[in-house]
């Protein structure tokens, strides 16, 4: 059975009883932090960061998501990458409704705005759950994300997204950091359409040939790395990617149609 | 054989009746007579008709319907969901195969003005034909030419997707015999040239009465002069009434703030949310501050100052109102309603206050004021069920570019818990709405907006 491509969403309470009864003290204060919708308490300013708790109330307090539920964390990742995934939902090439229906009225100037605001964030993450999975599927996701499988056309993650797994400037994304259930949606959805980027939409090349199997492996094992200190990007480089992403090559994309504007 | 002979009657003057019937209906949907089509006289008037064209385009707010996120302008495609069906609009571009390549000024005119295509085909209303066939030749003219002058896609329509009899053309016809008629804008002579045009705008190209009206079953608004409010099918929000102040009546609201809401989204006295956050985005926004000023002249003779409902207290004040939603909150004052409103307090305090402050008063220019807030107040109460659970941002406009957003609580907050937090709103700080019941956010809550 593939994962789903839609995951539940968990609510706030929800989650809060999971980290409340699996993680150490500690982490429950972090995670409590992370919880807040708006920035509590906190005296109105206004900044960047007052302008976009419409989307902390999801991503976590400045956009960085614990990894326990199934929003991303969106801070530090590189810039281009979240410009162009905010583009993608506002013109629905990647598909859930409530991030659809919040961008639909910005233009790409907001857009880029937003998307360096969580980009130049360097934030202290806290580490990730124990993992449920057997040792066997972990060692079958490490071993696709480091080397990947060349007999089947698959590189391994690490190729593109750095040996830290977190990220290439400017386009490619980190890794760490999220959620198993996201990264099985996002893999799932990518092998059924339901998640699509400009063409050629390499990952969604990579994720038709991995099984459910290898998903799950990946998935889990990508989860439940910790994401090291100030886990910024990889800087831009001049040397091909083992395949070709549309992606990298958003400005030279479709111009921003009137409706955009 | 009398009875055989009776049937036979019968029979006969059945049909004949039916013929007539038909023969009525297709009298009723014959064309008005075509208007000739001024011609250009020089370069400097091309150029003058194409940049009428453009603002005239926005203005009727074709851009909404007419293009698919993200792909081409006016390309066409997108669904529009009605109860009868799905609608596609078709592809405004100049392909010839595809688009309106092959037609005439003549073809165009007949199109808004009749509501008929090229090749006869009766258009189905969704097309607001209704109101644009109230346009003036000119600027039909002007649409066109600014239509013919995009780059031509080569983008095929889809097909329409609607219910059985819906999809017939004799049931269009016959609904055309009962609600349409082609008209002419009739200029009111004991009104000044600037509400004429702001009526003008807002009957004709803007079409607000698709939206700010309620339809009969068969999808009729009572015409383009209903603006009393109505519930927008299948998205579920509720487009308030223009002539009621304490709905979204602008009887006392001074022009410019009028001015800034359409031009902006957001005003001192009001922000766009859902359906009319579009409309901001892709038409408003760009007409010129004479046009909207006249548009508000016009929207606040429907409203003289003097209409407002006694629903809404003054803000603090003491709700000493007598309204029939005031009558329901009385009667609802028992151990368990005390319950609900302790746990929406709590809700409140824990999602809202943030932002919208204790006191509801919110930050001026960010988070809208919640405390005598019409908005709060609105009878059904569907657009803060919208607003709850998808949270939103209010349009990047040229006045507003860098919006400040609400978070959605779909995956946080129940139906149970947000109809809490709504009778909190409704019943603090000397307001006196009606509560609002767990039943009522699950009907509203329907589909989003797109």
């Amino acid at each position: 059975m593939l994962p789903p491509t839609v995951m539940p969403t968990p609510s706030c309470a929800a989650r809060r009883r999971r980290v409340a009864r699996s993680a150490a003290a500690s982490l429950l204060v972090v995670a409590l932090a992370l919880i807040g919708s708006a920035a509590l308490g906190a005296p109105f300013e206004d900044t960047i960061a007052q302008r976009v708790l419409a989307c902390t109330g999801c991503h976590g307090r400045e956009g960085r998501a614990a990894s326990d539920g199934y929003y991303p964390r969106i801070a530090g990742k590189p810039a281009g990458y979240l410009f162009n995934q905010l583009r993608n939902f506002r013109d629905n090439r990647r598909r859930y409704e409530l991030m659809n229906g919040l961008l639909a009225l910005l233009d790409d100037a907001y857009l880029q705005e937003i998307a360096d605001h969580f980009a130049a964030l360097d934030l202290p993450y806290p580490p990730p759950g124990a993992p449920a999975e057997p040792a066997s599927t972990l060692a079958v996701g490490e071993a696709l994300v480091r080397r990947g499988d060349p007999a089947r056309g698959i590189p391994a993650c690490n190729d593109c997204h750095g040996v830290a797994m977190t990220g290439r400037a400017p386009f490619i994304p980190g890794l760490l950091g999220l959620p198993r259930d996201y990264l099985n949606a996002q893999l799932g959805a990518w092998k059924t359409g339901k998640r699509a980027a400009i063409a050629p939409d390499c990952m969604a090349q990579v994720a038709s040939r991995l099984t459910p199997a290898d998903i799950g492996a990946v998935s889990a094992w990508l989860a439940a790395q910790p994401v090291p200190a100030h886990a910024s990007a990889e800087p831009a480089r001049a040397d091909a990617l083992p395949i070709a992403c549309g992606g990298g090559d958003v400005r030279g994309g479709p111009p921003p149609t009137a409706a955009t504007r | 054989m009398k009875l055989g002979r009776a049937a036979a009657v019968a029979v006969a003057a059945g049909a004949v009746a039916l013929l007539l019937a038909a023969a009525t209906v297709v009298w009723l949907n014959r064309d008005d007579a075509l208007e000739p089509a001024p011609v250009p006289t020089n370069a400097d008037a091309a150029r003058d008709l194409l940049a009428r064209g453009e603002y005239l385009v926005r203005a009727g707010s074709c851009l909404g319907c007419h293009t698919e996120p993200g792909e081409p302008a006016y390309a066409g495609g997108r669904a529009i969901e009605t109860p009868f069906g799905i609608v596609h609009a078709p592809n405004l571009t100049p392909d010839t195969a595809t688009g309106l390549g092959a037609w005439s000024s003549d073809d165009f005119w007949r199109a808004l003005h009749n509501g008929r295509s090229r090749d006869r085909r009766l258009l189905y209303p969704a097309f607001p034909y209704p109101n644009y066939t109230r346009l003036m030749r000119a600027d039909a003219d002007a649409m066109f030419a600014y239509l013919k002058s995009l780059a031509p896609i080569a983008k095929a329509n889809k097909p329409h997707a609607l219910a059985f009899p819906f999809d017939q053309p004799a049931a269009l016809a016959v609904w055309r015999a009962l609600f349409f008629r082609p008209g002419r804008f009739e200029i009111d002579a004991q009104r000044t040239p600037q509400w004429n045009r702001g009526a003008y705008l807002v009957e004709t190209l803007g079409h607000c009465n698709a939206c700010h009206s309620r339809r009969n079953v068969f999808g009729a608004t009572a015409g383009p002069l209903d603006l009393a409010g109505g519930l927008i099918p299948i998205q579920n929000w509720y487009a308030p009434s223009l002539k009621d102040n304490a709905e979204a009546g602008v009887g006392d609201w001074p022009d410019a703030e009028v001015v800034a809401l359409l031009k902006t989204g957001v005003s001192a006295l009001g922000s766009t949310q859902g359906p009319m956050a579009e409309v901001v985005a892709r038409s408003t926004q760009f007409l010129s501050d004479a046009d909207v000023g006249a548009m508000a002249s016009y929207l606040r003779s429907l409203a003289p100052a003097a209409t407002r409902a006694a629903a809404q207290p003054a803000v603090g004040g003491s709700g000493q109102t007598t309204t029939g939603l005031a009558t329901t909150r009385a009667a609802a004052t028992t151990a368990t309603a005390s319950t609900a409103r302790d746990r929406g307090a709590e809700l409140y305090a824990t999602h809202c206050a943030a932002c919208h402050g204790d006191d509801g008063a919110g930050v001026v220019g960010a988070y809208p004021r919640l405390a005598g807030n019409r908005a709060v107040m609105l009878s059904p109460p569907a657009n803060l069920v919208h607003m709850i659970r998808q949270g939103g941002f209010p349009p990047v406009t040229a006045g507003n570019r860098r919006p400040f957003g609400m978070p959605p609580y779909a995956t946080v907050l129940s139906d149970d818990d947000i109809a809490k937090v709504l009778t909190h709103l409704r019943s603090s700080w000397g307001q006196n709405g009606a509560p609002v019941s767990t039943l009522e956010v699950s009907r509203y809550r329907g589909t989003a907006a797109r």
